[in-house]
């Protein structure tokens, strides 16, 4: 701890130490530092300890269990978020639906996050005919607006957990292989590469151990920021019919049903509304502070 | 230059080909059964089948392909609603300019109010200016645009009951379906607009100006301004996207009768070639933005153009 402050303020009195310290302990101090990040932190942390713990806190069955005489009642100490047109406990209902809500999220960034990422490395490195065919291929793909072709997904293939990760991944891997093929564009011309491919590495050694570590701050900060927006598109997508089916609670699908009882029961739309936007607002401070943590423009 | 231009324009063609193609291999995954879903459930089985082969439901994907396009280029025909019978074009068109208008609206506001914004931000940096747009664009930018609007409705239609809360029928139904579609872009692109002219103001070439004396508002609006400008337009060319997506919402929520709420309803009813020729005529405007963006973009950057007058010379 000492160190660190020292390293982060010298002063006048003490000779200023340098020491050899880990990329990711560097990275680490620098988003310490940043207020705002530390709060996302905190919020995502206790976010995800109370999905994931959601059944500690409240049964499951109170999340489905239908009793239609207490339904669209206000919050009260025995039904915190108060109940929805079925009478179901919401509290129980955005704890499960978040993590349904989530898992999709995190799940879909990955699977996008790797599908992109290996086209993008296979077209920036290889360059030439195999640059130009995915990349062109890429281009007749994005012209199909994304929420139009996940809906064209999820309505031929059914809605279900899988086929939402398959139509959030494929709306969401075309920024990777962009991304990933331009870091790698820019980082091929470096010296160290150069010197790497006239020591003999082969071309897996050189994208695996030279060009993806210096690659990956960049992917990991957009893989973060990826994730609010996919709570936000998946959210929509429930919202239009198209999300995970019912009786199965999904924040976007709380909040569909929500729109007919707006004028009765507002904290229907309120609760689950402001867990999307929480989840969202933690998961986008993370990714902006470790933006400004890891850009060497800002390194002091 | 023009034949950068001429080379993108060209391109259009695959595109346009390739778009239909993925359009129509996705949705040769659906399962049901139009002619059932046409007839009832009480029709007679060789009905449904006759109907279904009379569609052409039961033909192999290429061959679908084939008379999709020859239908397209010969009849200039998008085929027969199988929910209502009629011509899809006629369901179609009329509700793609009520989108367009839409989207043109939310464009418009998007760009007037968070592009200069964005600016402010960057110039004024740490003062108030900058804070409080940063903090609304940033609490915006988590919030879907589809609870957006139920707050909009909530307030401005059952609350204060000053606004329509459906149709299009006076200009006030215009307000809140495009403000649900403009909110969302207007927080990206303060973010965008920010961040991208904070990079410029640390580029070399501004400590030059600033070396040289010029004044601090012609580093500013000339040297900075300028160079920022540049990401931001390829930027509202890829707005479209969540414009598009907020439109389909937006629609939905307001009951306007535009595209995206159509290929909505119908995706209960499988019918087909309604999303598909809806899907199609989105995309395609979606692709001629884009071109045209890009081509802006060519004429405004020097950079481009003189790699492509090199090339020529």
């Amino acid at each position: 701890m000492s160190e660190n402050v020292t390293a982060a303020r010298p002063s006048a009195q003490e000779p200023v130490k340098f020491k050899k310290q880990n990329q990711a302990k560097e990275i680490w101090r620098r988003f310490r530092k940043n207020r705002g990040s530390m709060v996302g932190l905190f919020m995502l942390i206790l976010i995800l300890l109370a999905i994931i713990f959601a059944n500690v806190i409240v049964k499951y069955s109170a999340a489905t269990t239908q009793n239609l005489s207490i339904k669209l009642a206000g919050p009260s100490s025995e039904h915190w978020f108060g109940t929805d047109s079925y009478g179901r406990d919401l509290f129980a209902r955005v704890l499960y639906g978040g993590r349904t809500s989530i898992s999709i999220a995190v799940l879909a960034t990955i699977s996008s996050c790797i599908v992109g990422s290996t086209l993008g490395a296979i077209a920036g490195y290889f360059g030439g005919k195999v640059d130009n065919l995915i990349m062109r291929a890429l281009d007749i793909f994005m012209s199909v607006p994304d929420i139009l072709f996940t809906m064209a997904v999820v309505f031929a293939l059914g809605a279900n957990f899988v086929n939402l990760l398959i139509a959030l991944t494929l709306a969401y891997f075309t920024n990777y292989v962009r991304l990933v093929r331009s870091q790698i564009l820019s980082l091929s011309d470096l010296e160290y590469i150069e010197a790497a491919k006239a020591g003999g590495a082969s071309s897996a050694r050189i994208i695996l151990s030279h060009i993806f570590p210096n690659a990956m701050g960049v992917i990991i900060v957009n893989t973060t920021l990826n994730v609010a927006k996919i709570i936000l598109y998946e959210s929509t997508l429930s919202f239009l019919g198209l999300g995970m089916p019912p009786p199965q609670p999904e924040w976007g699908q709380i909040l569909a049903e929500a729109r007919e009882y707006m004028r009765s029961a507002p904290h229907m739309l309120l609760f689950p509304a402001l867990a999307i936007i929480l989840t969202a607002c933690a998961v986008n401070l993370i990714g902006d502070g470790m933006r400004d943590a890891m850009d060497p423009h800002l390194k002091s | 230059m023009y034949r950068y231009i001429i080379k993108r324009i060209l391109f259009l063609i695959p595109t346009i080909l390739g778009v239909i193609f993925i359009i129509l291999l996705v949705l040769n995954f659906t399962p049901g059964n139009p002619g059932r879903s046409i007839l009832g459930v009480s029709a007679p089985q060789e009905a449904v089948d006759q109907l279904n082969q009379e569609l052409g439901y039961n033909d192999p994907l290429m061959v679908k392909y084939v008379h999709y396009l020859k239908n397209l280029v010969v009849n200039h025909s998008f085929g027969t609603s199988y929910f209502t019978r009629q011509p899809v074009a006629n369901e179609v068109l009329p509700r793609f300019w009520v989108t367009l208008k839409l989207s043109i609206i939310g464009i418009i506001i998007s760009t007037l109010v968070g592009v200069p914004l964005g600016m402010l931000t960057a110039v004024k940096q740490y003062t108030a200016w900058d804070y409080i747009p940063s903090v609304l664009a940033f609490l915006l930018a988590a919030i879907p645009a589809f609870v957006l609007g139920m707050v909009l409705l909530f307030v401005f239609s059952l609350k204060l009951n000053i606004l329509p809360s459906y149709g299009l029928n006076t200009w006030q139904c215009y307000i809140m379906p495009s403000l649900c579609m403009a909110i969302p872009i207007t927080a990206f692109n303060i973010r965008f607009t920010k961040s991208s002219m904070l990079e410029s103001i640390r580029e070399d070439y501004i400590d030059t100006a600033r070396a040289k004396g010029a004044k601090e508002s012609t580093v500013i609006w000339k040297h900075a301004l300028k160079n920022a400008l540049l990401p931001v337009i390829t930027n509202i060319g890829l707005n479209m996207g969540g414009l598009i997506m907020g439109a389909v919402v937006a629609e939905r929520l307001f009951s306007v009768a535009g595209i995206g709420a159509l290929i909505v309803d119908r995706i209960a009813y499988k019918d087909e070639p309604v999303i598909i020729a809806g899907t199609i005529v989105i995309s395609i405007t979606f692709t001629i933005i884009m071109l045209i963006v890009d081509i802006i973009y060519a004429f405004i950057d020097p950079r481009i153009r003189a790699k492509y007058t090199r090339i020529k010379g």
